[in-house]
């Protein structure tokens, strides 16, 4: 059974027919070919399958196709521009947030919609809104690390020249 | 050092961040099936009919195959190089899908079909009927006399192994004191976050492809050759990004066969991608061991007489054998090597079991090791009123040293690190704060210390090949077999090859991917080794490139040899900059009298083997009354020879101590008495979340080990080694209960507290 | 995929009735972190689902005459997040803001969490204590039940065919006066499921404890209410040694199963440390000094 859906995905339209079984996470990865977006369990435990819809941080894997109909979609491809990053992203880079690279996509979308929430967030408060994510190689040292640097970025410049994205 | 020693960032981070790495499953593939596999629902049996007519009816089903199907011989499905000597070969006894069954969740059958989910309804359409044995769980219950067999033949054994330095009971007329104790540790599982998925074709030169999430791919590229009973070189093993691997992808879990599914279905492309349970159940498990310890000390505190036994389960098949449970009771003997005298006689089994599988884990059977060991260390130091520590400095393996294996030591800052771990634990001054408590929260300080090895020598094989090609802009590829996994090698490697060659680090593109095809000879990531093994292949490869540009650029720019250098990409003599890499590469390769592009193509077989050494020291609280523990302060301190970059090299200990600390507290596998695994999935098993996971700290003792290409040791899988004692300790030191068996759970406290006394047990009416 | 036989996106409460009146085989999904992992599990084959998130009436938190009326499609996040329920029922906040992580907390919803019985959801203990009443509409009418009379045994709630939770209540006289604490032991601190849950409500009257409630979850197959031990309470001095009688009593009235999650004697005692720890907390809250 399939059903027509119109979303935004990465800042562009799009409409397709979803079947009604798939999740949102088979039509990023399978239809809109955004491979960024990872599998890691199929159940939400994991996180690697995070994306944002309407700016908060969804477990792609259960979260029925259909749903996102009418949805603002953003996915870890949208979030640099060439060689751009966001600010998330160099914080990631730059603090060695990253090794087997699995989670970090995950990772960075979750930390993005804190960053962009206009709120501040303790070290205590980052591990919590971040406890969704789940990563073997880091011991999370360096992805708290990269999550304090990018909201203190952010928050410098939103104060005077707000780059309008982070 | 120039570039050695640098905090560069990883050269595939960029891709990492920007979603463009592409892992197995992102790879796009024309035509592409899909395969689910059915599973033994019982843990010891054999199929005695299967029906799948009705999975073959299912429409969008391409194939269905099961043992009837698959070649009948057996094959080995270690990540360990293949041995000449018949001895040493890995254990033969796997099937690519068996009547037989030996676990829950063993391959029976095969359904391979247009999409994930008509596989999936394949499988659940198909029908079996069994004769089932006993359930075999303990080593006790598959040791016992009449025990069934697992493998015929086998009498449950899969191996054993002895160690014997001198004579226990003559060495320890020597001693005072005497100890005995018992250690037990249990199944835990990688959990990489990236499960374990594969696929298969047959190329344009017709062989067999398989791209798979592999540490090890020439060693599989061997391992499905053997399975499906074809020439070796008909096989082709490609690796793409890995996400997270830890041992559990140093073995050909899946590989074998996805690679009999293409082939029984005319090369067409098809993938096995395991679920997240599929990865707990039926990858590899780290060993649940049972250790047994008697030890007699001097007077003056210097073990006299040393006797540590082994039990290890491994499961249903022998993966890779006893390897391991060697290395738990090498490992005891590398950290305190035995003085003048005292005697090491150690005695290990690895027994077959109807559990999920063991094989490489993270520190392949040191963590076990250091758990019984520094434990016991404690409780003899308590026992015998000696600060734990010096008890341990009094003991602990110097330089000059030589293990059972032949491997001399010849650097050690094992003591330093002990040493700069109380420091920066401020031990003395926080021990006297903790003296004395009462009260439901306490305060403990533990420590544990651990030696580990840098590779396979000269157990097995190191041999690894480099290549270096210089483009025509002096910018170079470096390839290697060696596998990125995540630790970052494949940076190391480009800061190698630029250190030696003398360019800036940008200059060298490590190329990440290997294709048996395509790149040189690399055995793979594990043992911790590829820093050292590959290293020294890479620094080879380097410094022909070097010798090369030197020599081109003195024919070409009439310079003498001995006078040419080549420092941050530009040719200098005497002092000055002659000419740049870039236009001696251009050169190189488009001047038509001269041209001669530059590049090396080198293998280097290591014969060393350098010890690193570490220690865990930890400061927690114990909240007697709910059985919690709260880490507050953590701190890994490694003797890992040079440190090539601190940032990786932290990431790797933080990655180590994180997984090291799940191992004391949070992991374990639990399987019930008929062999089903209870928690197969990342809410029940309990790997630490992030606010779970206390701030780690790491911090290095450098030394220089002349073996090694840039001084450097291990440091991938050591820091997992001693947190779980250090832990344990630290309970012990807080609570004075002492906790013998892992993971340390609320419940495991709340029971040992009660029988301590330190709890009035409740009962309700 | 999932195993999803037949989808009708609900947009009204009559037309979400209707749809389950027409279908008995039919399930209701709201957020999915429920459903759609016993559909992938293969415990729900060829699921037939009536979707209700997108009903309006469902979702939110609004203040009635008589109290508050919650919506039972409102993610766990809105929830934590609501106002009212900062100011009236913080304890239903502390507990749903303990439930998986942030994205589960997003997507799960407190009406799923009461409609599948399990005597660990984290808003069970809270609701208990808070005397929640269900209000269920089905082609018979409408209703209104005691959260204590829905949950029928574990995973068993009292669900009459084609019947939908559409609003969870509370009398201000529940919350009014009232303040505590929702305590989640788990072996995680997120990601988990409740090991065991306690909520202590408590009003006071000077140094006397005018009222007070225990909930506990996974103490029995269902949530349940310590009634004895705040009959024992209610009306005396509060105290430390009045807080330890009562964990004794609470003790007595738990009956927790050994599970391979838990034994029933490590429960027992998280009962009782618990419950000290929620009753005094809940104290304090409420104004005492203890």
């Amino acid at each position: 059974m399939e059903q027509k859906i119109t979303f935004t995905i990465n800042g562009e339209e799009k409409s397709l027919y979803v079947d009604i079984r798939e999740s949102l996470l088979e039509v990023v990865r399978d239809r809109l070919e955004l491979t960024g977006t990872k599998h890691g369990c199929g159940v939400g435990e994991c996180g690697a399958c995070t994306v944002l819809i309407n700016g908060e941080a969804f477990d792609s894997c259960i979260y029925m196709a259909v749903w996102a109909d009418g949805k603002d979609i953003r996915t870890i491809e949208g979030e640099s521009c060439g060689e751009k990053l966001s600010v998330v992203q160099t914080a990631f880079l730059e603090e060695g947030a990253v090794q087997c690279g699995f989670c970090t996509p995950g990772f960075i979308m979750t930390t993005t919609a804190l960053t962009e929430s206009g709120r501040e967030f303790s070290r205590d408060d980052i591990k919590r809104e971040l406890a969704g994510n789940m990563c073997r190689c880091t011991g999370y040292q360096n992805i708290a690390n990269a999550a304090e640097k990018a909201l203190q970025t952010a928050k410098e410049c939103c104060g005077e020249n707000c780059c309008g994205k982070h | 050092m120039s570039v050695i020693g640098k905090s560069y960032k990883r050269q595939d981070g960029f891709a990492k961040v920007t979603g463009r790495a592409r892992y197995v499953d992102d790879i796009p593939v024309n035509g592409l099936l899909h395969a689910k596999v059915f599973r033994s629902p019982i843990a010891n049996g054999r199929v005695l009919s299967i029906d799948t007519a009705a999975a073959k009816a299912l429409p969008g089903v391409v194939g269905v195959f099961t043992y009837e199907d698959a070649p009948t011989h057996s094959f080995p499905t270690a990540g360990h190089p293949w041995s000449l000597d018949v001895h040493h070969q890995d254990i033969a006894d796997r099937r690519i899908l068996n009547d037989r069954v030996r676990y829950v969740g063993d391959e029976i059958a095969v359904v391979i079909a247009k999409d994930e989910y008509t596989a999936e309804r394949g499988v659940d359409l198909i029908t079996a009927e069994y004769e089932e044995y006993p359930v075999l769980l303990t080593p006790e219950a598959a040791l016992a006399d009449g025990a069934a067999e697992i493998h015929a033949g086998t009498k449950n054994v899969v191996g054993s192994f002895a160690i014997n330095i001198g004579e226990f009971a003559e060495a320890d007329k020597q001693s005072k004191h005497h100890f005995q104790a018992k250690f037990t540790v249990p199944v835990v599982q990688h959990c990489a976050m990236e499960n374990h998925s594969a696929y298969a074709y047959i190329d344009e030169n017709s062989k067999i492809t398989v791209v798979s999430s592999t540490q090890i791919p020439y060693i599989t590229r061997r391992i499905v050759g053997q399975a499906l009973g074809i020439a070796w070189g008909k096989v082709r093993l490609i690796k793409p990004f890995v996400g997270g691997g830890f041992g559990s992808k140093q073995d050909s879990v899946l590989e074998a066969l996805v690679a009999f599914c293409t082939q029984k279905l005319c090369g067409r492309p098809v993938r096995l991608q395991f679920t997240r349970e599929e990865t707990f159940v039926s990858t590899r498990t780290r060993h649940a061991m049972n250790m047994y310890l008697e030890t007699g000390v001097t007077d003056d505190g210097i073990l006299a007489a040393r006797k540590f036994d082994v039990h290890a389960l491994n499961g249903a098949y022998a993966s890779h054998g006893q390897s391991i449970c060697s290395k738990t009771m090498t490992t005891y003997a590398m950290l305190y090597g035995p003085k003048t005298g005292c005697a090491y006689n150690a005695k290990g089994t690895t027994v077959y079991t109807n559990m999920p599988v063991a094989g490489a884990m993270r520190g392949y059977g040191a963590p076990q090791a250091v758990f019984a060991v520094e434990s016991h260390m404690e409780d003899i130091a308590r026992e015998l009123q000696l600060d734990p520590i010096e008890f341990r400095l009094k003991n602990i393996t110097e330089l000059g040293w030589v293990s059972p294996t032949g491997i001399k030591v010849r650097s050690i800052g094992l003591k330093e690190c002990i040493l700069k771990g109380r420091e920066l634990i401020k031990w003395d001054e926080r021990k006297a704060q903790y003296a004395n408590q009462s009260g439901n929260i306490r305060r403990g300080l533990g420590m544990a210390a651990f030696a580990y090895a840098t590779g396979v020598f000269p157990i097995s094989v190191e041999v690894e090949a480099a290549r270096i090609m210089m483009n025509d802009d002096g910018s170079m590829q470096l390839q290697i077999g060696a596998t990125e996994i995540g630790q970052g090698s494949d940076t190391a490697f480009a800061q190698m090859a630029a250190e030696t060659i003398g360019v800036p680090f940008e200059y060298i593109y490590v190329v990440s991917h290997q294709d048996t095809d395509v790149t040189p000879l690399g055995l793979g990531s594990y043992a911790s080794r590829q820093s050292y093994s590959t290293g020294l292949a890479v620094r080879k490869a380097a410094e022909e490139i070097r010798a090369k540009v030197i020599k081109y650029a003195a024919a070409n720019w009439n310079l003498q040899e001995g006078e040419v250098d080549v420092v941050d990409g530009w040719i200098m003599s005497n002092g000055k900059q002659i000419v740049s890499l870039a236009e001696l590469a251009l050169h190189s390769h488009c001047n038509n009298k001269t041209a001669a592009p530059i590049s090396a193509d080198v293998s280097h077989n290591p014969d060393g083997n350098p010890t690193a050494y570490g220690a865990t020291f930890v400061d927690l609280e114990v909240d007697i009354a709910l059985g919690k523990v709260t880490i507050k302060d953590i701190i890994n301190i490694h003797d890992s020879g040079k440190i090539l970059n601190p940032q990786l090299a932290e990431g790797q200990v933080h990655g180590g101590m994180s997984m090291g600390i799940g191992y004391a507290l949070y992991e374990q596998l639990l399987i019930d008495a008929k062999g089903h695994v209870l928690n197969e999935n990342l809410l029940d098993y309990k790997l630490m979340t992030f606010p779970d996971t206390p701030d780690l700290k790491a911090s290095f003792v450098e030394t220089y080990d002349p073996a090694a290409p840039y001084g450097n040791k291990s440091l991938g899988e050591p820091p997992t080694v001693s947190p779980a004692a250090a832990i344990r300790n630290a309970i012990l030191d807080a609570t004075n209960v002492a906790f013998n068996s892992l993971p340390i759970t609320p419940q495991k406290m709340i029971e040992g507290f009660t029988a301590a006394g330190l709890i009035t047990p409740k009962e309700a009416n | 995929m999932y195993d999803i036989k037949s989808y009708i996106n609900a947009t009204s409460i009559e037309a979400a009735v209707s749809a389950l009146a027409a279908n008995p085989n039919a399930m209701i999904i709201a957020g999915g972190s429920d459903v759609l992992i016993r559909i992938r599990d293969g415990k729900k084959p060829q699921a037939e689902l009536v979707c209700i998130r997108n009903i309006p009436e469902l979702v939110g938190v609004t203040e009635t005459t008589t109290g508050l009326r919650i919506g039972p499609a409102t993610p766990f996040s809105k929830i934590a997040a609501n106002e009212l329920v900062k100011k009236y029922i913080p304890i239903l906040a502390e507990g749903v803001s303990q439930v998986g992580g942030p994205q589960v907390r997003n997507v799960g919803t407190v009406g799923g969490n009461v409609s599948n019985g399990a005597t660990s959801g984290d808003s069970a203990p809270s609701l208990f204590a808070l005397n929640a009443k269900l209000e269920l509409v089905s082609p018979e009418g409408k209703r209104v039940v005691a959260i204590a009379d829905f949950y029928k045994g574990p995973g068993k709630v009292d669900f009459k065919p084609a019947e939908l939770l559409t609003a969870i209540l509370i009398d201000k006289s529940d919350y009014q006066g009232y303040r505590g604490q929702y305590i989640k032991y788990s072996i995680r601190k997120a990601m988990d499921i409740s090991t065991l849950g306690v909520c202590a409500w408590c009003k006071l009257d000077g140094t006397k404890i005018a009222d007070l409630r225990i909930a506990m979850g996974v103490a029995a197959p269902t949530p349940i209410r310590s009634r004895k031990a705040e009959a024992a309470a209610i009306g005396q001095e509060y105290s430390s040694e009045l807080i330890a009688k009562i964990a004794d009593i609470a003790v007595s009235e738990g009956k927790p199963r050994t599970s391979w999650r838990a034994s029933r004697e490590f429960r027992l005692q998280l009962i009782h440390e618990l419950v000290t720890r929620a009753v005094a907390e809940a104290v304090r809250r409420a104004g005492g000094k203890i």
